[in-house]
């Protein structure tokens, strides 16, 4: 193999793939980066085994070929090459390494076989369709903070992507939750959708899913099985497997008709929250929300180190209540309101609170609160 | 008569009561006083503790019961009353309270003593303090007590096994090492298995073999281990005597009398183990982040499953779901020996079973329950109601 590909398109497509690659591996080949020669270019792949990336960079093709080398040290030396260099990758037969070369540098890396680079099992798909890449970084930005991280509830642990019906029609939507929080978000259902099976995806994936839904004009391809789900851009394919697990009800438990409303700016309630939380060590305390007549008074009372509180101008008209919340909850949903007023609606002290964005539809939190 | 060049300048010691669940038994049963008895449980379960005559037919402590009846079939075998021996434990660590404020606990039969600076308090050297608390302990609790006395911990708990039982002994340095040297290297703080084969393949054997090494050479093949066992192995040991040792874990075991198969009754031992836990960590006003569960195979090997919460608890209800999760997850069915709950992560409880769960709207209800089943039993009694689950 020999290709010659600019520095700054290698530097790109290898740190989107080397960041599928577990920093520990048992599997000596899965640190690796498999490097293959295409008709215009070459694409580079990583797999997790649960997850695999591809992608492509255009490069000049002198001799077509292949080889794999480890991720880390590959991203590592292209990060180090001067901008604007021409890089070389080539494999001399009978030594079985790579060389890399950019101007006076020259890198010899050990390299492991093809054959042995795992390749994930196509599926049948049996849903495609395209979305705006903004469209999907909404959806599994806006409900990825409530993603469990709890092993025994393992099919929370990502983003339920299915078809729903929402007020106007079918939409596409991504439900996240680990118990205590949960995020609901609709988008208008893409063309060819409509049938797609509904799939849990895992929380890695949706992580590295961000970086190719970062470009507003680009449109993404989406595949969908009962297995598997692939989003691709004219540059990288990102394959995964979806959790093998049935997601809750979650219908079951959103309140629908939560009774007292709190309408409140959210970035002066989320830095009020912040504030009052400095207090508390630990930011697993409680913030102590009290609501009397268009007036909120925030407190934190922590026994060893004192005790806070601010008083806020909401839109308020039921009677009191006192309702207690886990400080970093409501930091994380309040800081998912980008335009709007936050609108909050409580039940009772004990029971599960609603938020949406203004008048917005298309997104909906539940947040559990704290006996304080 | 006790002679020591160095008896009054030693400030450090180790009391360890003797036989202490026996002998808290003897105690609370005259009949038993003059019968050799072994406290533990069950057919098939171990020895915790064994008197003194029953020791000289060769019972020893973690001895299958099966073994300890064999060697003594005359014994008296007694269920383990862990709330007697906590109240005579919590006796004697009043009684050590009144002499340093510097007192650590290892168990409920053993504790270091501090009594550096105390002389003056005491009108009295620290081996004559310690030799009136011993006597004060048989006067007022009823058990007997050995002493190690000694300058450092390691040394005074060598100090209390050499005059076993209801002993005072004092050890100084040169002369524990003089004892230790031909001991096994697994004899020192801290060597377990793992540390044990590591120091053999380093041809360290015994005790002795420390000697021919220097620190440094210790410390770049062991790491702090090896440090520590380079003092050790000098007599040298700089641990403070400090009080109130967080605790790290709460756990409860149990071995059954015969392997067991049954799920109903697994599930019915897992909820008593996590009430037992649960029991404990309220007394002590803690909770945990981590569950813990422990199984044993027939065979004798160990298969452990954790999880962590999303926020602690101390609650038996929640323990038992996750648990019995954790125990979902063991991709064998059995038949087990021995099945464990454990509680890790310890916080205080403030901290705990505040939030609800949206997926599961009853966690609410059930903790409710919990609280108002404690209530009931601190008022009329452990028995005075139990859950169904309870009676499997």
């Amino acid at each position: 193999m020999k290709v010659s590909i600019e520095r700054a398109a290698l530097a790109r497509a290898v740190a989107q793939a080397q960041s599928v690659v577990e920093r520990r591996n048992t599997i000596p080949i899965l640190a690796n980066l498999l490097i293959e020669t295409g008709e215009d270019g070459v694409s580079i792949r990583a797999t997790d085994l649960d997850m695999e990336v591809v992608d492509r960079a255009p490069a000049r093709v002198d001799q077509p070929g292949g080889t794999t080398v480890p991720a880390v040290m590959l991203n590592e030396i292209v990060r180090k090459l001067p901008d604007g260099a021409l890089v070389t990758l080539s494999t001399a037969g009978q030594t079985g390494r790579l060389t890399v070369s950019a101007g006076r540098s020259t890198f010899q890396l050990a390299t492991l076989p093809v054959e042995d680079f795992p390749q994930m099992a196509s599926a049948d798909y049996a849903t495609r369709f395209e979305a705006p890449a903004g469209l999907l970084r909404r959806l599994f930005e806006k409900s990825k903070f409530a993603i469990s991280t709890e092993e025994t509830r393992y099919y929370l642990n990502g983003v339920y992507l299915h078809v729903a019906q929402g007020q106007d029609g079918p939409v596409l939507r991504a439900v996240a939750t680990d118990g205590h929080r949960l995020a609901r978000i609709d988008a208008p259902l893409p063309v060819g959708a409509d049938g797609m099976p509904g799939v849990i995806v895992p929380r890695k994936t949706v992580n590295e899913l961000r970086k190719l839904l970062d470009d507003d004009e680009a449109v993404i391809r989406v595949s969908v099985s009962d297995t598997k789900i692939r989003f691709e851009t004219p540059l990288i394919a990102l394959t995964s497997k979806v959790i093998d697990g049935t997601f809750p009800d979650y219908a079951r438990v959103i309140p629908a008709a939560n009774p007292r409303r709190m309408e409140v700016d959210a970035r002066e309630f989320a830095a009020a929250v912040d504030r009052v939380a400095t207090i508390s060590s630990e930011r697993s305390r409680a913030v102590k929300l009290a609501l009397e007549e268009d007036r909120l008074l925030l407190t934190v009372n922590a026994p060893d180190s004192g005790t806070a509180e601010e008083e806020l101008a909401v839109a308020y008209g039921d009677d009191r209540l006192e309702i207690g919340f886990n400080a970093r909850y409501l930091l994380e949903i309040a800081g998912q309101v980008d335009r709007d007023n936050a609108v909050f609606l409580f039940n009772s002290s004990a029971d599960p609170t609603v938020m949406r964005e203004g008048d917005d539809p298309s997104a909906l939190y539940v947040v559990m609160p704290m006996r304080v | 008569m006790l002679v020591h060049p160095r008896l009054w300048s030693f400030a450090i010691a180790h009391c360890d009561c003797d036989a202490f669940y026996a002998a808290v038994e003897k105690r609370d049963n005259p009949d038993l006083r003059d019968r050799p008895v072994i406290v533990g449980g069950g057919v098939r379960g171990v020895v915790s503790t064994a008197c003194y005559l029953a020791r000289l037919r060769g019972v020893r402590s973690a001895m299958p019961m099966v073994q300890a009846v064999r060697l003594c079939p005359e014994a008296a075998v007694v269920r383990p009353r862990f709330a007697a021996y906590e109240e005579a434990s919590r006796a004697i660590r009043a009684l050590m309270e009144g002499l340093t404020d510097r007192v650590e606990p290892l168990s409920l039969d053993e504790a270091f003593l501090d009594l550096r600076g105390t002389e003056r308090v005491h009108a009295a050297p620290p081996a004559l303090v310690l030799a009136r608390f011993a006597l004060a302990v048989e006067r007022e609790v009823g058990v007997t007590l050995s002493i190690g006395l000694s300058e450092n911990k390691f040394l005074a708990k060598l100090a209390s096994d050499l005059d076993k039982p209801r002993g005072f002994a004092v050890l100084a340095r040169d002369e524990a090492v003089e004892r230790l040297s031909a001991r096994p290297v697994s004899d020192l703080w801290g060597v377990g298995e793992a540390g044990r084969q590591a120091l053999a393949r380093a041809g360290i054997h015994r005790i002795r073999d420390l000697e021919r090494w220097d620190i440094e050479a210790l410390r770049t093949r062991f790491g702090s281990l090896g440090e520590r066992l380079w003092h050790l192995a000098r007599g040298e040991d700089a641990r403070p005597v400090c009080r109130d040792r967080p605790i790290r874990s709460i756990s409860h075991e149990l071995t059954f009398e015969a392997d067991l198969l049954d799920h109903d009754r697994l599930d019915g031992h897992l909820w008593r183990l996590s009430e037992k836990v649960s029991a404990r960590a309220k007394t002590r006003g803690l909770a945990g982040r981590v569950v813990l569960l422990k199984l044993k195979r027939a065979d004798h090997s160990l298969l452990t499953r954790r999880t962590t919460l999303r926020e602690p608890t101390q609650m038996a209800d929640t323990l038992y779901r996750t648990g019995r999760l954790l125990f979902d997850s063991v991709p064998e069915a059995g038949p087990f020996r021995l099945l464990g709950v454990g509680l890790g992560g310890i916080c205080p409880a403030v901290d705990a079973d505040r939030l609800g769960d949206l997926l599961d709207p009853d966690t609410a209800r059930r903790r409710a329950a919990e609280r108002a089943a404690d209530a009931i039993r601190s008022r009329w009694g452990e028995a005075a109601i139990v859950k169904g689950r309870a009676l499997r």
